[in-house]
């Protein structure tokens, strides 16, 4: 009843365990992968993933990137990701800042401004 | 013939050498460690990325509406070679290498009339290629304060070369760097990086696209630049302190030799100086 759930950034791997459900949010909205999902890859926005494992519930602040969701398993590679206890105020200025240096020279002009906007979301929540 | 007291300098001074290269050694050892994992630690994110998007660009490629990043400009006239090298010298041929492979990559495609832009990253390479090439530098990524190589400083060449082919000014882009094999082998490479190109792709289980495929290549064909970037970049650290630990471990060897070299001749001399002066003694003795 569990699925395989990794977390990937660039540099490291930052978790690899058994998990029930997994909350991405997905460019086109969140969604929850459980077991037997169907297969679908999907982009990320930046926002808040829950992991729901045996041993617990995790979050993770990530930035952009994608999950690749299969019956079985759930690998979600981030470029920015964070255990949320780590997402210091601090921390999500220099995201945001970042961010909207990437949409200062992106062709989609309105994706760019959909990330930005997400982004300043996702510091309101997680900067309190 | 070198007189006693310089010989002894001479020797003295070859051993300091040899203490500052064997400590150059252990240093580059212990980095290299710390540049292995670095390697290590980022395969799974990039070899998980390419898998993912081998599958979309075969899918996507051959439409006409594919991305400029995958489908190219049309053209191939302008190429930009990004230079990775070392910021450091004294790692034996590390960065020869690389702007050999650069050098003979320009040459070949000056004279087959195209137009060629250079990116270096790294000081070492610049020097090396400024006497030749200097008029076709484009720009350069100083890495010099940088401790730790991370993402960051990867993201920040890619949003530099990708400006650039935003801005219409080249049509190709090659990445040169070290790949690395072992402390004794690293391989000099160069890796096309925009358009984009994928090794085969494996077929792999039919997925639902969230978006559309073609908005999650648009979006993710950037970061991947990035990504073999970062890639490039961790490689050439690990090559680095790999050339570095055998070169400084052959130095620290030649050091040794010569100190034994030298002590054989500070030996001889100072023999054949009391050879000399009991004969001038004896001789002087018999004249009486």
């Amino acid at each position: 009843m569990a699925v395989q759930f990794d977390l990937v950034s660039p540099e490291r791997r930052l978790a690899s365990v058994q998990a029930t459900e997994v909350q991405i949010p997905g460019a086109d909205g969140d969604l929850t992968a459980m077991e037997g999902h169907a297969p679908t890859i999907t982009t990320l926005r930046p926002g808040v993933l829950k992991v729901v494992a045996t041993d617990g519930i995790k979050s993770y602040v990530v930035i952009g990137g994608f999950a690749e969701i299969s019956a079985t398993s759930v690998s979600v590679l981030a470029e920015r990701a964070v255990p949320i206890e780590e997402a210091t105020p601090a921390l999500m200025d220099s995201f945001l800042a970042e961010v909207r240096d990437a949409a200062s020279i992106a062709e989609d002009k309105d994706a760019a401004e959909k990330t930005v906007a997400d982004m300043m979301a996702l510091r309101a929540a997680t900067g309190a | 013939m070198p007189s006693l007291k310089d010989l002894k300098n001479r020797i003295g001074s070859v051993k300091n050498t040899r203490k500052i290269t064997k400590a150059m050694q252990m240093v580059a050892a212990a980095k290299l460690r710390r540049a292995q994992d670095a390697a290590v630690a980022a395969r799974p994110y990039a070899e998980r990325m390419n898998a993912v998007m081998a599958g979309l660009a075969a899918s996507v490629g051959q439409s006409d509406s594919a991305p400029r990043l995958l489908a190219g400009t049309g053209r191939d006239q302008v190429q930009l070679l990004v230079v990775m090298t070392a910021e450091r010298g004294l790692c034996g041929g590390f960065n020869s290498t690389i702007v050999r492979l650069a050098r003979a990559k320009a040459t070949e495609l000056l004279a087959a009339g195209k137009t060629v832009k250079i990116l270096t990253v790294g000081k070492k390479g610049r020097e090396q290629l400024r006497r030749d090439y200097e008029r076709y530098f484009v720009g350069h990524v100083d890495l010099t304060e940088v401790k730790r190589v991370g993402y960051a400083n990867a993201q920040g060449i890619a949003r530099d070369v990708l400006a650039r082919f935003e801005g219409g000014e080249f049509d190709v882009a090659t990445i040169f760097f070290n790949r690395f094999q072992s402390v004794i082998s690293q391989v000099p490479t160069a890796q096309q990086i925009i358009p984009a190109k994928f090794e085969a792709a494996s077929t792999n289980a039919l997925y639902d696209y969230e978006p559309s495929e073609e908005a999650i290549l648009a979006d993710l064909l950037p970061r991947n630049v990035a990504t073999q970037i970062f890639t490039a970049l961790l490689e050439n650290g690990a090559s680095e302190q790999g050339a570095r630990m055998s070169a400084m471990d052959n130095a620290t060897r030649n050091a040794g030799d010569m100190i034994n070299r030298l002590t054989i001749q500070y030996n001889r001399s100072r023999q054949a100086a009391i050879t000399k002066e009991l004969i001038e003694i004896i001789s002087g003795a018999e004249a009486l």
